[in-house]
């Protein structure tokens, strides 16, 4: 369905389909060749954009081009078209520090290869110069384990104490315990939105007080920074780590921004060509940020298709895609609810004020295995597992769950085609 | 292309939602083996007991997909009462039926057919010593979901050979 206009009755009868956000999500999707895909003769109902999102055109186009005109190694050439990798490779940096609001985007933001090497970074790199044995790190029960696994291995060599907030009975963050939980913490690694419940946790609160504690504040911006306006002054973290590829960028490109005095002080953490200002017998000398971070050959061309996935999401306004998303999952909340009454259950905060559009749902007791096989088959893609967050399974009781998650390109068809797609697994296994 | 009527096979369905030996054994004398999908979190657990060289008693617990659940019920109404030797053959048939290339999962076959006459290569399988058994087949079109099946039957496995060498030390 093309019309999204709030008078426009949904296609489910009751609920109305969401209002206009600013932009035409239906539109949209002509952007995205892969949407334009069949997949058992049916179009592809995309819903794992958590997992990963699709990218545009205009993110192909420029990776295409890179290498069609401009292709040579960073940081090397002297020859004119070495200069422009340079330039473009540099260009792209400059774009995301725009995006994140980073008050020195030429020296606090690092290219790593995904969120997870980004986190690794600051455990490896900033872990092992500043916590020894019984130091404290609190982490929380929803982190997915990218942001948890680097601290339990630091943990394992260092001898660390590591401490948890816990999700209550709501799906958010028990913050009743923090002053208590934060005394003599060093490092707190936060999800800045749950990859599993949507939760965005009050995230500038918990920074300030870990900051009068002293603490280190890390934020895993995965599923945040694709979707909510982001500002690392308000949002308060001294790190902060994301991938390009689930923000309609390329995969093997992720950014860690780290505020500079912190990453001026930090040791190195790989070794090799372009993170160095002398290499002699005896040892080496760092180079300057951000290159000090990025050893060897960088990802280039994905540089400049995150550069243009971050121009296509600022054309479209990070504010209207929260909105757009904040609409959507209102729908899907209200036609889930409406078709499917107490034998749906989303696991996750009611509302949209502080939660994402991801959606993990159990239905009756359908395996979410076996719910995402029937929902393939009318072409609808949504992830059954335990979504990497293991801690989070065993606190919700459950070995794995559905994920519905959204993106821009999705609309209330989408939600409408999930809809349908559950109603077909309740009859297979009913 | 597959349809989901290969995969969820009525005979499927009705082990699914009627699991046959499904409960626990007293381990010893029965031995307990777990089976784990480190990938979607499902675990079987089978209890195997051995006795004169004959599967005497089989039982299934643990939780998981459908294909996983009814795989495991389809196998112990299979291997109950059987001697040892006739169930690892069995085993070895059923793996065999799970390991179908998957470059020739593009083939289209008659939907649903047990029998795999649409295939040109040599034939492991006898399906007449698989019965109902022969209802999983239709996994092998969805490779993600072959372990589902295979999960009970590598514990099964598993569980004989430690009970071999228990008995051989």
């Amino acid at each position: 369905m093309a019309d999204v206009s709030a008078d426009a009755p949904g296609p489910s009868g009751g609920a109305p389909a969401p209002a206009s956000p600013g932009f035409d999500a239906t539109a949209l999707k002509a952007d995205f060749p892969i949407l334009g895909r069949t997949v058992h003769g049916r179009r592809v109902v995309y819903l794992d954009s958590a997992s990963s999102s699709q990218r545009p055109q205009a993110v192909l186009d420029a990776m295409d081009d890179y290498y069609a005109t401009t292709h040579a190694n960073v940081h090397r050439g002297v020859y004119a078209f070495a200069e422009e990798a340079d330039r473009r490779y540099e260009a792209a940096r400059l774009s995301v520090g725009r995006f994140l609001g980073a008050p020195d985007p030429e020296h606090e933001v690092i290219f790593t290869k995904n969120a997870t090497e980004a986190l690794n970074l600051v455990a490896v790199a900033w872990g092992r110069a500043n916590l020894r044995a019984g130091d404290v790190v609190l982490l929380t029960d929803m982190e997915h384990h990218s942001s948890l696994v680097p601290w339990l291995m630091l943990a394992e060599e260092r001898g660390l104490e590591l401490r948890w907030l816990e999700v209550d009975d709501d799906y958010r963050l028990d913050l009743v315990k923090l002053d208590q939980l934060l005394d003599g913490v060093k490092l707190v690694a936060c999800t800045a939105m749950s990859n599993v419940l949507g939760t965005i946790p009050p995230f500038a609160e918990l920074a300030r007080a870990a900051h009068e504690v002293g603490a280190v504040v890390v934020a895993d911006g995965a599923q945040s920074v694709p979707h909510v306006p982001t500002d690392v002054g308000s949002l308060g973290c001294d790190f902060l780590a994301f991938s390009a590829h689930k923000m309609l960028g390329p995969t093997g490109i992720g950014v860690l921004w780290g505020r500079r005095a912190l990453l001026e002080a930090m040791p190195p953490f790989l070794g090799g060509g372009g993170m160095i200002r002398d290499v002699r017998h005896d040892g080496f000398t760092p180079n300057e940020l951000p290159w000090k971070y990025e050893a060897g050959t960088p990802p280039i061309a994905e540089a400049v298709g995150l550069g243009a996935a971050v121009d296509y999401l600022e054309a479209l306004g990070l504010g209207a895609v929260r909105a757009h998303e904040m609409a959507l999952t209102a729908y899907a909340q209200e036609v889930l609810a409406e078709r499917f009454g107490d034998d749906l259950r989303i696991f996750g905060p009611a509302g949209t004020a502080d939660r994402g559009g991801v959606l993990s749902l159990a239905y009756r007791d359908v395996h979410p295995h076996d719910l995402a096989q029937v929902l393939d088959e009318k072409g609808v893609c949504v992830r059954a597992g335990h979504h990497c967050a293991k801690p989070l399974m065993r606190r919700l009781g459950v070995s794995s769950l559905a994920r519905a998650s959204f993106y821009v390109y999705n609309d209330a068809s989408d939600v409408d085609a999930l809809a349908d797609a559950l109603a077909d697994a309740g009859t297979l296994f009913g | 292309m597959p349809g989901l009527e290969d995969l969820y096979r009525e005979i499927i369905l009705d082990h699914y939602r009627s699991p046959r030996n499904r409960g626990e054994l007293p381990a010893p004398p029965a031995h307990r083996i777990e089976g784990f999908n480190p990938l979607c979190g499902d675990e079987v657990v089978v209890y195997v007991q051995v006795e004169d060289g004959t599967v005497a008693d089989i039982r299934i617990s643990g939780q998981g997909c459908s294909i996983s659940q009814s795989s495991a019920s389809l196998m112990s109404a299979a291997v109950k009462g059987k001697p040892v030797a006739e169930v690892r053959d069995l085993i070895r048939t059923f793996k065999t039926m799970m390991s179908v290339h998957e470059a020739r999962l593009g083939d289209e076959g008659p939907a649903g057919q047990a029998n795999g006459s649409a295939d040109a290569e040599p034939q492991a399988t006898d399906p007449e010593a698989l019965g109902e058994l022969a209802a999983l087949q239709g996994v092998v079109k969805f490779p993600v979901r072959i372990k589902c099946a295979t999960l009970s039957w590598n514990a099964l496995a598993q569980g004989l050979d430690e009970v071999e060498e228990s008995a051989a030390g």
